[in-house]
């Protein structure tokens, strides 16, 4: 089991926003959080990275119990984060923006160039003035610089165009063939229909549904959580 | 007055902006990549100049050695003073910040008055600076030059240090992103301790390279800060570069006010501070508040 949260309540300023979540994460495995805007799943990606309080209930990595730690002893230990909103060092050159992310391990600025080009066309330009796609690109990127065990991606695809995310699919797919477990929040079904194992449904802070991607994309009521 | 006096007068303000450069550089690295406002951060240049002082005990011949011993020294002070006083304080309001750097500003004061007394100190011009340095006819003292290639250097490695290095990139980048930088897995933290000692020792340098020049004084920290401030909040706070122009900006300002309008010397930093305020308020080198997205 590569990560498993017990009982987790999280959330900001003494407030939970999430209520006793549990949660698993197999070895190679790709998992969604699915749920609307506020159901929680950016409070818990953060909160496995150790960016907000967590109040109680355990966050465990291969057996290990991580909450004690602060985020960068959880970066060092292999968790990958890409927040939603990209956060580019804006004033640092792609390229800059990757190095300093840097860890030993298979991936390096070559393999990451070789995987996303386009990264490379731009690596002497600064992170502030790229367009969305290549913004999001450049952050998973960057994380996996870091040469993350378990990836946490936070919202992939939100705002981007659709050939953008059919590149963002194609590269999950490509670490999942390489066995690395993700823990996905997302909105987009197609996308996570496409990408993901299991999934999660979270509603104000709690988990309503669980199980495959293909029982759950058959259940009337996770149209009905998603008010889709 | 002929072309050496104006030559003189030109290296006076350069010597003088290389102090303030010294002094200023820290001040600005230390908000640009942790945001803390560090009032104390005069009272470290006064702290220089008084360790100058005692680990050459007075005598110019222990010049050089003392200025090893005051960098040290100053490295080991900043690292200390970050960890004790400023870590606990970075996730409060900017209240505290101004409150206890304020308070380390008195306390070092007092600190130094009780140790050293409250005269001057002074330290005659080390042996290798004794005889001038001739140009055009013009005797020009050979210190002068020494505190601009000081500055100099300084400046030219600690652009080496932020713009060639990791380390520098990431200090450039916890500018930007302090959270993100450390959910990339590095100890900003420490990181932090660092730039807080090297802005101190920097610091500490400036008001050490001072004191073949002036006398060290108890009350010299106050006016240092207030200057620091000065030079900026006219280059832009958080920027390197900016202090640098700023420093020789106010430098020349100084040198050359002396000589035409003596009377308003002491106005004219202060003056060129509030028109930068009013035209560029964010300085002349620095940014304009980006708006987030």
């Amino acid at each position: 089991m590569s990560l498993r949260l017990e009982g987790l309540s999280a959330g900001y300023g003494g407030i939970p926003v999430l209520h006793g979540v549990d949660l698993e994460v197999g070895e190679g495995e790709v998992v969604a959080l699915l749920g609307r805007n506020g159901a929680g799943k950016t409070t818990l990606i953060k909160a496995v990275m150790g960016l907000v309080r967590v109040y109680a209930g355990q966050v465990v990595y291969w057996g290990q119990e991580l909450t004690p730690l602060p985020s960068y002893r959880r970066a060092q230990l292999g968790l990958g984060y890409v927040p939603d909103d990209r956060r580019i060092f804006p004033e640092l050159t792609v390229r800059e923006n990757l190095l300093i992310a840097h860890r030993p391990g298979p991936w390096s600025l070559e393999k990451v160039y070789r995987m996303l080009p386009r990264l490379q066309e731009i690596e002497h330009r600064r992170g502030g003035l790229l367009s969305g796609g290549e913004q999001q690109m450049l952050t998973i990127a960057r994380t996996l610089m870091t040469n993350p065990k378990l990836l946490l991606l936070d919202e992939p695809t939100e705002g981007l165009a659709p050939l953008i995310v059919e590149e963002i699919a194609r590269l999950v797919l490509e670490l999942k063939r390489e066995g690395m477990p993700v823990l996905l929040a997302e909105q987009n079904l197609r996308f996570t229909g496409r990408v993901a194992d299991r999934a999660y449904v979270l509603e104000t802070g709690e988990v309503r549904l669980s199980g495959t991607m293909d029982e759950l994309l058959h259940k009337e009521e996770v149209a009905a959580l998603l008010s889709l | 007055m002929d072309l050496g006096f104006y030559l003189l007068q030109l290296l006076t303000g350069l010597a003088y902006a290389s102090t303030l450069f010294l002094l200023a550089v820290g001040l600005s690295l230390i908000f640009g990549a942790m945001g803390i406002v560090n009032f104390a951060h005069g009272s470290f240049y006064m702290l220089g100049a008084y360790l100058l002082y005692a680990f050459s005990r007075g005598q110019a011949e222990g010049f050089w050695t003392g200025l090893i011993l005051v960098l040290a020294a100053a490295l080991v002070i900043g690292a200390l003073v970050e960890r004790l006083f400023i870590r606990p304080i970075y996730r409060r309001p900017e209240e505290y910040q101004i409150l206890l750097t304020y308070a380390l500003l008195l306390i070092l004061e007092d600190l130094v008055r009780f140790l050293f007394g409250a005269g001057y100190r002074s330290l005659p011009t080390p042996p290798a600076f004794s005889s001038p340095l001739f140009l055009l006819g013009t005797p020009f003292p050979s210190y002068y030059l020494f505190l601009v290639g000081l500055a100099g250097l300084s400046a030219l490695l600690l652009w080496a240090f932020l713009y060639r290095t990791r380390l520098g990139a990431w200090v450039r980048a916890a500018t930007q992103d302090r959270e993100m930088l450390e959910a990339l897995g590095i100890n900003v933290p420490l990181l932090y301790t660092g730039v807080f000692a090297m802005g101190i020792a920097l610091a500490a340098l400036g008001g050490a390279a001072l004191l073949p020049l002036q006398a060290a004084t108890p009350g010299m920290a106050v006016d240092a800060v207030i200057q620091a401030f000065i030079v900026v909040v006219i280059g832009g706070l958080g920027s390197v570069w900016g202090a640098l122009l700023g420093a020789v900006l106010i430098g020349l300002l100084q040198a050359f006010g002396i000589l035409f309008l003596p009377e308003m010397a002491m106005v004219f930093p202060f003056a060129l501070m509030a028109l930068v305020l009013l035209l560029r308020p964010w300085g002349l080198l620095g940014r304009p508040p980006a708006v987030r997205t």
